[in-house]
C-alpha cells in the first residue's frame, strides 16, 4: 500500500531555485498570479489567498505581484499591504529559502525550545528574525503551532517537524547548509502523531458511514434539528452557545445565500485536538458541515484552516474531492447519493484508502500505515448496507460545496467575526455586534460558524439521536469534551472525557504528578492552583475550548506569564486601544518584575490595566488576555512578591545609568555627578 | 417626521431614540455629550477608541456601536467610567508622540479636548516614544503619523464618502499604522484632494491642512491664535466635534 505521510512535503514544495531570489523574474510572478487567479477567481475577497500563493512561491510577496493583483481584482495596493503586514506568515521582503519557525508556546519552552533555537542559530550563523546574508535560511519564533504533545516543534516552509532535540537540530542545520530539498529530508521528521490517549462517545467510532446525512435525507431537517436540540449540544469552541439555536436562527432567516463555515483556526496556545480531528476524522467533520448546510439551507461552505496546518491541505482536499465524487458534496446532495447507492457504488473511504491510511486515532501517522487495509474495506461494505434502504428523503436534495481557505498566522482569526473578515480577504479584525454573523456574516450573508468538534458531534447526534449525547456529561454540558493535554505529564495527547470530569481525574489519566498549576482553555483561559483540582470541566464551571496544560512543581510560573503576555502583544489585532496599548504596558511591567526592578506599585498597576482590558476591550481577545496575569496575581502572588525590588516604587529604568551620557558630555565622574544609590 | 421608537435612561435622564439609532446617536441628538474620538456622525460606527465606553446591564460597552433599546439603563458620567476613560486616553497619549504645546492643532484637537473634559492631568503611563513617519509630499496636506490615534475616520471617510480608499490601516497590534494608497505610499502620489471629506475629518493633528494665503477658519494653521481656538474657550462637551465635513455642493 502506498504510504502517505500527511505531514511530509511531497513534491515541489522545497526551496525555490536561487535565481528566483531575491528578485524573482516578472514572468514567474505573472505565472504564479495567473495560476492563482485561474484556481480561485477574481473576486476581491480571494486576495488573501492570492497573497498566500505568492508568499509560498517566493518566500515573500513581491511588489510586482501586488501590482498584478490590483490590476486584476478590485483591491488597492494599500489593502494588499495592510493584509501582508497583518498576517505573520506574509512578508514584504524575502525570508530565507528555508524559512524555519519554532513554535514558541510555553510548553515548547518547557521542553527547551529556546535553547534549541539558539543552537540552530549558532550552527547556521543566523540571527533570529533576520534572513542570512546569502538568503539561504531564516529562523524565527511563531505562536503555538499546535504540536504541544510532541513538542518542541517547528515549521520549515510551512511543514511541521516535531520532537526536536539537539541531534535533530544539528542535522537540520546540516541539511540546510547542504541545500537538501525538503522532500529529501528524513520523512520521519515530518511525522505528526495523533496521540489519542482516551476515546469516548465520539472518538471511539472512527467509521465513516454518513449516517447523520442519511438521517437528514430520511427524516428531514426539522426532525434532525430537533434531535440536535434534544442533545443539548453546545459549541465546542469554548463559548458554548447552543448549537441547535444557532442553526435554527440561520434556518429561519429569510435571506438567501447562506454560508456554513468550519472554524479550523485552532490557535489557542496548548490546543491541538482539531488537528487530530481533521487528520483522522475529516469525513465526519465534513459530514457535519454538510448536514448543517442541508438543515439551514446553505449552498456555500468554507473550512478556515490555520496556516500552521497547511500540511493537512492536500489530505483535506482529497477528502472533499472523494465526497464530491460520491455525491455527498456538490449538486443535488441526497439525490446523487441515492443514485450512487442504487448503482452499487461504494460510499466511503474505499476510493482513496491511501490518503487516510495510517491515521487512525491511536496510531502514529507512519507506523500505522500498513494496518488499515482490512479496516477500510469493512467500513466500506458496512456503510453501503447501512445507507441502502434509506432512499426516500423527506427534504429535497440540496446543493452545497466546501472551499478551504488558508489562514496566515493570526490567532485573532479564531474569533468568528475576525475569521469572516479574513475570509473576505481583509485583516482579521473583529466586527462589532450586532449584527451577528448568523444574520450578516460573510459578504453580509447569513453565516453559521462552528468549531471542528461541533460539526463532528452534530453528525453523530444526527445519527444516534439527542438522548445518545445526553448519556454522558452534565445537565448543562451534555456529552463529552475532546481535550488537548500537554505539559508536565507522562502521556500528553488527545483525551475525550465526559463533561463533568474533574481536573484531578484528567491529571490522573494523563499521568501528571506533583502538579503546581493547570492552565485550562489556553492562554486566554483559567489558571488553576493545586487547591482547585476538584473543579470540573463543564460549561458551568470550567468552560474550555480544549487546551489543558500541566505545570509541575519545578516550574517557575512567571515564565508562563511572560510567555502568555508576549503572545497577546503579538496577537492583538490592534483595533482597540485597551488591548493594543494595555497589552504592551502589561508585558513591559511583567518584564520589569522578571528583571527584579518592580515594586508593589507595579503590581497594583498591572491589576488596574488588566481590569481595564477586561472591561473596555472591543472583543474577547482583549477581555481574556489579562486572565493569566490577574489569576496568578491572586493565586500565586509569591511569583511576583519574591522578585520585588521595593515595596513602594522603583522606576522602570536605572536613573544613575541614564545620566551616563550627561557625565560623559560634561567630563565629570565625581561622586556629585552620581545619584546616591 | 422622525418616529420615536422609545426612550432609554442615560445617567437618569430620559433620552428618546429612533429606530436604528445607537446610544451615541440618540445621546448626541438629545444634546447629551458622551466623550468620543473615533465616532463621527457621518460615518459608520466603529468602536475602536473605546473612549465612549458606558455601562449597560452590568457591563461596559461602546455607546457608539450599541443599539439603543427601550428601557435601557445607561451609566456614563460615573466616577468609575470617568477613571476608565482617563486611562484609555492616557494610553492613546503615551502610544504616540503628542506634544500639545507645539502642535498646530492645539485648542482644536479633539483628543486634547476630550482629555481636558475627562479630567486627565498627566499621561501616567511610560511613554512609548515610537518613531513614526511624517509625509509632507502633498501640496495641500501634511500627514504626521506621530499624532495618529488609529480612529480610522479618514479611512472610512475616504472609502465610504469620497469613494477613493486613499487610507488603510496596516499591520497589527502596536505595529498598526495608517498607510496611504499610492504607488509610492506617499500622500502626494495618492488621489487625496483638499476637497475630499477625508482631508478634514481627522480629530487630531495627524492630517493637517497646509496654510496658504487667503485661507481662513479655525483649523488653518496658526491663523487663529492659541488661546482663541474653539476648545480654548469652551469644553468639547459644548462645542462638539470640530472636524467638520466639506459643504456639499
Amino acid at each position: 500500500m502506498h504510504q502517505v505521510i500527511p505531514g511530509a512535503p511531497a513534491t515541489g514544495l522545497g526551496p525555490a531555485a536561487p535565481s528566483d531570489r531575491p528578485d524573482p523574474a516578472p514572468a514567474r510572478i505573472a505565472q504564479v498570479v495567473e495560476r492563482s487567479l485561474a484556481r480561485l477567481g477574481r473576486r476581491p475577497e480571494q486576495v488573501l489567498q492570492h497573497l498566500i500563493a505568492l508568499q509560498q512561491a517566493f518566500s515573500f510577496v513581491p511588489e510586482a505581484g501586488i501590482r498584478a493583483l490590483t490590476e486584476r481584482l478590485d483591491v488597492t495596493r494599500a489593502q494588499c499591504l495592510a493584509a501582508i503586514d497583518f498576517y505573520a506568515f506574509l512578508h514584504r521582503t524575502p525570508r530565507g529559502q528555508y524559512n524555519i519557525l519554532l513554535s514558541d508556546n510555553i510548553t515548547d519552552r518547557m521542553l527547551g525550545s529556546q535553547r534549541l533555537m539558539q543552537l540552530l542559530c549558532e550552527r547556521l550563523g543566523v540571527d533570529p528574525g533576520v534572513p542570512r546574508a546569502d538568503g539561504r535560511v531564516s529562523v524565527d519564533v511563531t505562536s503555538c503551532t499546535g504540536m504541544c504533545d510532541q513538542a518542541p516543534a517547528l515549521l520549515v516552509n510551512g511543514f511541521a517537524i516535531t520532537r526536536l532535540d539537539e541531534d535533530r537540530m544539528r542535522h537540520i542545520a546540516a541539511l540546510v547548509d547542504t541545500r537538501v530539498p525538503l522532500q529529501h529530508w528524513p520523512q520521519d521528521y515530518f511525522a505528526v502523531s495523533n496521540h489519542v490517549q482516551r476515546s469516548g462517545l465520539l472518538l471511539r467510532d472512527l467509521e465513516v458511514r454518513d449516517a447523520g446525512l442519511s438521517a437528514l435525507f430520511e427524516r428531514g431537517g426539522d426532525a434532525v434539528l430537533a434531535e440536535i436540540e434534544r442533545s443539548g449540544l453546545r459549541g465546542r469552541g469554548g463559548a458554548g452557545f447552543t448549537t441547535a439555536l444557532k442553526w435554527r436562527f440561520c434556518r429561519e432567516t429569510g435571506q438567501p445565500q447562506k454560508v456554513v463555515v468550519c472554524n479550523a483556526d485552532e490557535g489557542e496556545p496548548g490546543t491541538f485536538k482539531d488537528r487530530v480531528l481533521l487528520t483522522a476524522y475529516a469525513d465526519l467533520v465534513i459530514e457535519g458541515m454538510t448536514l448543517c448546510a442541508g438543515i439551514v439551507g446553505a449552498r456555500e461552505g468554507f473550512i478556515y484552516l490555520r496556516g500552521e496546518y497547511r500540511y493537512l491541505l492536500e489530505h483535506l482536499e482529497a477528502v472533499l474531492q472523494r465526497r464530491r465524487e460520491l455525491g455527498l458534496l456538490g449538486k443535488q446532495i441526497g439525490a446523487s447519493a441515492r443514485t450512487a447507492l442504487r448503482s452499487g457504488l461504494s460510499v466511503g473511504r474505499g476510493t482513496d484508502a491511501g490518503i487516510n491510511a495510517g491515521i487512525g486515532p491511536d496510531m502514529d501517522v507512519i507506523s500505522g500505515a500498513a494496518q488499515t487495509g482490512d479496516q477500510t474495506s469493512n467500513q466500506t461494505s458496512n456503510q453501503t448496507s447501512a445507507v441502502r434502504g434509506r432512499l426516500d428523503a423527506v427534504d429535497g436534495p440540496f446543493d452545497f460545496d466546501i472551499q478551504i481557505h488558508l489562514g496566515a498566522g493570526a490567532y485573532i482569526c479564531g474569533e468568528e467575526s475576525a475569521l469572516i473578515e479574513s475570509l473576505e480577504g481583509k485583516r482579521g479584525v473583529t466586527r462589532k455586534r450586532p449584527p451577528f454573523p448568523v444574520t450578516a456574516g460573510y459578504l453580509n450573508r447569513p453565516t453559521l460558524v462552528n468549531n471542528v468538534e461541533t460539526f463532528l458531534a452534530a453528525a453523530r447526534v444526527a445519527e444516534h439521536g439527542g438522548y445518545w449525547l445526553r448519556s454522558e456529561g452534565t445537565d448543562l454540558s451534555a456529552g463529552s469534551k475532546i481535550l488537548s493535554v500537554s505539559g508536565d505529564c507522562a502521556l500528553p495527547g488527545v483525551y475525550e472525557v465526559p463533561f463533568g470530569t474533574s481536573v484531578r481525574e484528567l491529571l490522573d489519566l494523563c499521568g501528571a504528578q506533583s502538579v503546581q498549576a493547570v492552565q485550562v482553555s489556553g492562554a486566554a483561559g483559567s489558571t488553576l492552583s493545586a487547591e482547585e483540582l476538584d473543579r470540573v470541566l463543564a460549561f458551568e464551571d470550567l468552560p474550555t475550548a480544549g487546551a489543558f496544560m500541566v505545570f509541575g512543581q519545578q516550574r517557575d510560573l512567571l515564565e508562563m506569564v511572560r510567555n502568555f503576555a508576549g503572545f497577546f502583544v503579538h496577537e492583538s489585532c490592534g483595533f482597540c486601544t485597551p488591548c493594543r496599548v494595555g497589552g504592551v504596558l502589561l508585558r513591559d511591567l511583567i518584564e520589569k518584575v522578571a528583571s527584579g526592578r518592580a515594586s508593589a506599585h507595579d503590581l497594583e498597576e498591572m491589576r488596574r490595566i488588566g481590569d481595564l482590558m477586561r472591561r473596555a476591550s472591543h472583543c474577547g481577545l482583549g477581555h481574556t488576555a489579562p486572565n493569566h496575569l490577574l489569576q496568578t496575581l491572586e493565586k500565586f502572588p509569591w511569583i511576583y512578591q519574591t522578585r520585588l525590588a521595593s515595596a513602594e516604587y522603583t522606576p522602570a529604568f536605572d536613573l544613575d545609568a541614564a545620566l551616563a551620557e550627561a557625565r560623559r558630555l560634561s567630563g565629570r565622574d565625581d561622586p556629585g555627578a552620581h545619584l546616591a544609590s | 417626521m422622525a418616529i420615536v421608537e422609545g426612550r432609554f435612561r442615560l445617567d437618569g435622564v430620559e433620552i428618546p431614540f429612533q429606530p436604528g439609532q445607537t446610544i451615541m446617536d440618540a445621546a448626541l441628538a438629545a444634546a447629551v455629550y458622551i466623550p468620543h474620538l473615533c465616532h463621527h456622525p457621518a460615518l459608520l460606527p466603529h468602536g475602536s477608541c473605546r473612549v465612549c465606553v458606558v455601562r449597560v446591564n452590568g457591563r461596559e460597552v461602546s455607546s457608539c456601536t450599541t443599539p439603543a433599546t427601550a428601557g435601557l439603563e445607561v451609566e456614563s458620567e460615573t466616577e468609575a467610567l470617568r477613571a476608565l476613560r482617563v486611562a484609555i486616553l492616557q494610553m492613546l497619549f503615551v502610544e504616540g508622540n503628542h506634544v500639545c504645546p507645539a502642535c498646530e492643532r492645539t485648542g482644536a484637537c479633539e483628543l486634547q479636548a476630550v482629555a481636558y473634559h475627562c479630567g486627565m492631568l498627566e499621561p501616567h503611563f511610560t511613554h512609548f516614544f515610537p518613531r513614526r513617519e511624517l509625509d509632507a509630499s502633498h501640496p495641500d496636506l501634511v500627514l504626521d503619523l506621530n499624532r495618529c490615534i488609529l480612529c480610522e475616520r479618514c479611512v472610512r471617510a475616504s472609502r465610504d464618502l469620497d469613494r477613493k480608499r486613499v487610507f488603510a490601516v496596516a499591520g497589527r497590534g502596536l505595529d498598526s499604522h495608517l498607510i496611504v494608497d499610492s504607488p509610492t505610499g506617499r500622500l502626494g502620489d495618492s488621489r487625496l484632494e483638499l476637497t475630499d471629506q477625508a482631508a478634514h475629518i481627522c480629530p487630531v493633528g495627524a492630517i493637517l491642512l497646509r496654510q496658504r494665503a487667503g485661507d481662513v477658519g479655525e483649523r488653518h494653521g496658526f491663523r487663529v491664535p492659541i488661546g482663541e481656538r474653539p476648545y480654548d474657550r469652551e469644553s468639547i462637551s459644548r462645542v462638539g466635534d470640530v472636524a467638520t465635513l466639506v459643504e456639499e455642493s
